[in-house]
Formats: structure tokens, sequence, C-alpha cells
């Protein structure tokens, strides 16, 4: 066994950062029109120099999810419902009109024909532009969502007091 | 190796019922006494820190154990006030 300290203070340096203008997003859908309104309002607050953190819980960790990613929990019914949750940015589904498939797809391409970038450019611009992205760990484990099946730069975990300290301090808070 | 006075097991808890639990416990304790509080669930250690914060409590430490199968965390808590 293995025993290691941890540096508290460190889990609150980007807390006492006192950035003035602080946005935070809790993205709980996992659908394609609605991950795009969180993505479009953080980056554009990242833009206007301010600082925002999207916290991921429910279907909202889909958007961060590996595609194609398989659950890796061991139990049936966490292996079922990773099966039947399908994981990738580029996969969403429009919340109406998604017509098994097809009407999210000609959304897609009015998107690019718009030159409108989709959901997975948005998460690249988004953590460019600084952007923190927090998983939520409760629903990951109820979901049988792992570390690894998830995409690079997403390196922090945490629940709800997390999400809470954040917000209190926070002038913008966005439930999507 | 951190000594505390009362100890807290939320071993098998996700979010949010570590922070629930602690904020009920350390009403038990008289100020100035240290509560452990054990978990696996791996946001305690945002939150713990961010709990603290918000209800001025101290963060003593914590400290990350890992053996062969799972990881536990132990968080360590002063009672201020």
């Amino acid at each position: 066994m293995i025993t290691a300290q941890i540096e508290p203070t460190a889990a609150l340096a980007e807390l006492r950062e006192s950035k003035p203008d602080r946005v935070t997003i809790v993205l709980l859908s996992g659908d394609l029109d609605k991950a795009m309104a969180a993505f479009i309002i953080a980056t554009g607050a990242a833009a206007m120099g301010m600082q925002v953190t999207v916290f991921f819980t429910f279907w909202g960790l889909n958007t961060i999810r590996k595609k194609g990613a398989r659950s890796s929990a061991t139990d049936l019914l966490r292996r079922m419902f990773g099966f039947l949750n399908k994981g990738g940015a580029d996969t969403l589904p429009l919340s109406r009109f998604h017509f098994w498939g097809l009407g999210t797809k000609m959304m897609q391409v009015v998107m690019k024909q718009n030159r409108m970038p989709g959901v997975p450019e948005l998460m690249d611009m988004a953590l460019d532009l600084g952007v923190r992205f927090i998983a939520c760990t409760t629903t990951m484990g109820l979901m049988g969502i792992t570390k690894d099946t998830l995409i690079d730069g997403i390196d922090q975990f945490a629940g709800v007091t997390t999400y809470l300290a954040e917000a209190k301090q926070g002038s913008v808070n966005l439930f999507i | 190796m951190m000594q505390a006075d009362v100890k807290l097991d939320t071993l098998g808890y996700f979010c949010p019922m570590p922070i629930i639990l602690t904020s009920k416990k350390i009403k038990e304790l008289t100020t100035g006494q240290v509560l452990e509080v054990v978990s696996d669930d791996e946001g305690i250690k945002k939150d713990m820190p961010a709990w603290c914060q918000t209800t001025g409590h101290e963060m003593v430490g914590m400290e990350e154990e890992q053996s062969s199968s799972k990881r536990i965390y132990k968080a360590f808590v002063k009672k201020t006030k």
C-alpha cells in the first residue's frame, strides 16, 4: 500500500485566483443543440476574458467521451447501459427532429454550409481558450464511465461542492 | 500519518453523501478537534477543500492510499467553530 500526501490548497488554487467575472455552466444534457448552446456561451465568455468552468454530468458526459469507447464496468447492468448509451461529441442527437439520425445529419449539413463549428470543434476551441472541464464522479460511477474512456484534456473530477463553491463566486451560472 | 480525533467512514458512497455525512458529523465534534473522512470517491479531492472554504472549517491535509485493487482518500478537517 502506498500513501501519498495531497496538497489540499492546490485544489483551491483556481477558486482563489480572483478573476472578477466567473461563468459556471452545468451541462446535463447530451443533445446536440443544447451542447452547442453550452459551448457557444463557454467560448464566447472565454473570448470576453471571463473565467469559465463547465461541469459535465449525466448525459452531458457523452460529449467528453471518446467515440465508440465501451464501458469497462464489470457488472451486467452498467455494461448494458454503457452499450446502449453511446458517447462521442460528434454522435450527439438533436433534442427534436432527430428522426433516427436523419434530422441530425441534415442539421450537421446545414451547419457546415453556414460555416458553423460543430460540437467537437467548439470543445477544442473552449479548451484552447482555457475553459476548465470538470467531470462529475458520481454520474461517471452510475453510468459505468471510466476515466480512460474520456477524451484527452479531461483531468479534473469533482462533485457538487466544487461546483457550488465556484458558482457562489460567479456572476453567470447556467444549467443546460 | 496524520492524527485525527474522530473518524468517519464513507467508503462506497458517492458525492454528495461524503459531504453530507461530514456536515452532520462535524456538529458532534468540539472546536479544535480533527475529523478524518475516509472516501473512495475521487471527487472528494476537490470537494472537501471547497466545502472547507465555504464553511470556514480548516482543511488540515489529505492523503491518498493506493492498494492493489482500489484507491482511497483521507481528508482531515479541523473544526473551527
